[in-house]
């Protein structure tokens, strides 16, 4: 009895912590996420101005020692406003995906479970709402709800609600079959309880790789959103705001468009090579 | 194949439908009264209840919403802009084709571009080329569509003045904003096409084909590349919506009077109508190019169409 205590089992993701180790492009992925969530939480303490300041003494000045990303045309300094607009990219992005995770998870789950016509129509009703392009929806509800970060959230997260709803859908769908849940079904466990408890642990590998992806996609598309207008409000500091701020003044002070561009690129892209180091680490299966 | 397609052309209807369903509700329950906003802060209460009335305002949801989709699709009536009091459908169709031809061009781009580096990676598995077209693949998916746009501006009309920074009137005035739209695509194109390219390859077909002494470039095209097509056609299909939302972007970014644009300039003044309108109309290109994508599956994998027979 006490041998078998000792003996040492790797649950499954200790093995896919252990794989996914192994891949460096993901570590680095992974480091710089850390990072920049780091960055967000203490933007505070590391931002060495307000990100409102502004000093009308100091306008376009390029990077220096003082504002090491140089100042925009209010003189603000574009480092801090970097800083902080991590925080704002960050969180769109981790609550656009939370809200479409949340709806689009339970409605493909409950689909997948019960099927019938519950399942038919939710089903046609996500293939009609994948058939707008995601940027669209969004600009129809943001111009519908008014601007600001809060319906920035909610509009990407309901573009992304079908993707989740499928994805969750297809792994009920495979998952219900199997004897497990058979078995659960027949020591008369309640539906909610199989779905809550056996089912949706099991889908949480594609789950977890499609939400690293969304966030990217969310951050991209809100960024998006701000670029065109329908964002943060100013003076707020959004990366895709400030980018349509620099545009204006590309000729004279490219400076002003390369540092918030760099942050969404290097956020995008390290959440993009978790994202394919977790899918392969998941499912070995699909690594070629 | 004449039964597949009518299927499917038939299903474009409950499709378009349900778009213009959602799209209708959205600006349908925003907050605030057309009215009110046509006629401005100065109206009369007398005023506002008249032209609720003759807007059919007061009407039930379901009543206003067929009354759009059949002015819509009897009259080619999609109401007036609350702005301009013009006719929304001929604001559109002005600037539609310039957004037609900008994502038409991106996607070509996308294509010519993706296509043959996807297939090379995969067929140089692991090699240099491999390594760094898959490095430029991961920048390109990760490089937002606008400061794409910004930085090819920097490059190519500041820094070496080739090419112009706005228009798209000329050929010349085209080139950029195709390739600012479309090299994203092609990022996430080349992506695909590599690992659904390493997935054919392996088949034992291909083995066969080699052993037979077929030439490798015939491999790689006959037997290789349109086997591995469906999931390319897919992903080259969902990102033509990618760059009809985008459009909306690069329109932004290289001023080019388009339907993006329009919307755009929409959202500033408030004009529901005109943002309906627009995004019904690029919804419904959409749908009609998922429409020739699902038609060329049955084109191209004799299996699909033959489940119709």
């Amino acid at each position: 009895m006490s041998q078998i205590k000792k003996q040492k089992t790797t649950g499954p993701w200790k093995e896919v912590w252990f794989r996914l180790k192994r891949n460096r492009l993901a570590l680095v992925g992974l480091f710089i996420i850390i990072f920049l969530i780091l960055v967000a939480i203490f933007a505070d303490q590391i931002a060495p101005f307000s990100f409102r300041e502004q000093n009308l003494n100091n306008l376009f000045a390029t990077p220096n020692n003082v504002n090491y990303f140089g100042t925009d045309n209010f003189g603000r300094d574009i480092f801090s406003r970097v800083v902080y607009g991590s925080r704002v990219s960050l969180q769109v992005g981790i609550i656009s995906v939370s809200i479409a995770l949340l709806i689009g998870g339970t409605l493909g789950a409950i689909a997948g479970y019960y099927g019938g016509w519950f399942d038919t129509i939710l089903m046609r009703f996500m293939d009609i709402l994948i058939s707008i392009p995601t940027m669209l929806l969004a600009i129809a509800i943001v111009s519908a709800l008014g601007g600001g970060i809060r319906n920035v959230m909610i509009a990407v997260g309901i573009g992304l609600i079908p993707s989740y709803a499928r994805v969750v859908r297809a792994n009920v769908l495979s998952i219900k079959e199997l004897q497990y849940i058979e078995a659960a079904r027949a020591v008369g466990t309640r539906n909610s309880k199989i779905i809550f408890k056996h089912i949706i642990p099991n889908t949480m590998a594609p789950i977890i790789v499609q939400s690293t992806l969304g966030v990217a996609g969310a951050i991209l598309a809100a960024a998006g959103l701000g670029f065109i207008g329908l964002g943060a409000e100013p003076p707020n500091p959004e990366w895709g705001a400030m980018l349509n701020a620099g545009r204006h003044y590309i000729r004279d002070y490219p400076h002003m468009t390369t540092f918030p561009g760099l942050a969404i690129m290097v956020t995008i892209l390290s959440l993009n090579l978790l994202g394919d180091g977790l899918r392969d680490a998941l499912d070995p299966k699909l690594k070629d | 194949m004449i039964k597949y397609t009518i299927r499917r052309l038939l299903l474009i209807i409950p499709v378009m439908l349900g778009v213009a369903f959602i799209v209708f509700s959205v600006i349908h329950f925003t907050p605030g009264d057309p009215a009110r906003t046509i006629l401005g802060e100065t109206a009369t209460e007398a005023e506002i209840i008249q032209l609720r009335e003759e807007l059919g305002l007061d009407d039930p949801f379901v009543v206003q919403y067929f009354r759009y989709v059949t002015n819509a699709l009897v009259y080619q009536d999609l109401g007036r802009s609350y702005t301009t009091n013009r006719l929304v459908y001929n604001e559109i169709i002005a600037r539609y084709p310039n957004t037609l031809k900008l994502a038409a061009l991106g996607i070509t781009v996308a294509i010519l571009v993706g296509v043959p580096l996807g297939v090379i990676s995969a067929v140089k598995q692991y090699s240099i080329i491999d390594n760094v077209a898959m490095f430029f693949a991961l920048i390109g998916v990760s490089m937002p569509l606008f400061w794409q746009g910004i930085l090819l501006i920097i490059l190519f009309s500041v820094v070496l003045g080739w090419l112009p920074s706005s228009g798209f009137s000329t050929w010349r005035e085209m080139i950029l904003p195709a390739f600012a739209l479309g090299t994203g695509s092609a990022a996430v194109i080349a992506r695909m096409t590599r690992s659904s390219m390493l997935e054919v390859y392996r088949q034992d077909y291909i083995r066969t084909a080699r052993a037979k002494g077929v030439r490798e470039i015939l491999v790689i095209n006959k037997h290789a590349l349109r086997n591995a097509l469906i999931p390319i056609v897919t992903v080259v299909g969902l990102q033509f919506g990618f760059l009809l939302g985008g459009a909306v972007i690069t329109e932004t970014i290289f001023s080019i009077p388009g339907v993006g644009r329009l919307i755009v300039d929409s959202i500033r003044s408030r004009d529901l109508m005109v943002i309906q309108g627009g995004v019904l109309m690029i919804a419904f290109t959409f749908a009609v190019i998922n429409l020739f994508v699902d038609l060329l599956y049955g084109f191209l994998d004799p299996r699909i169409r033959t489940q119709y027979k």
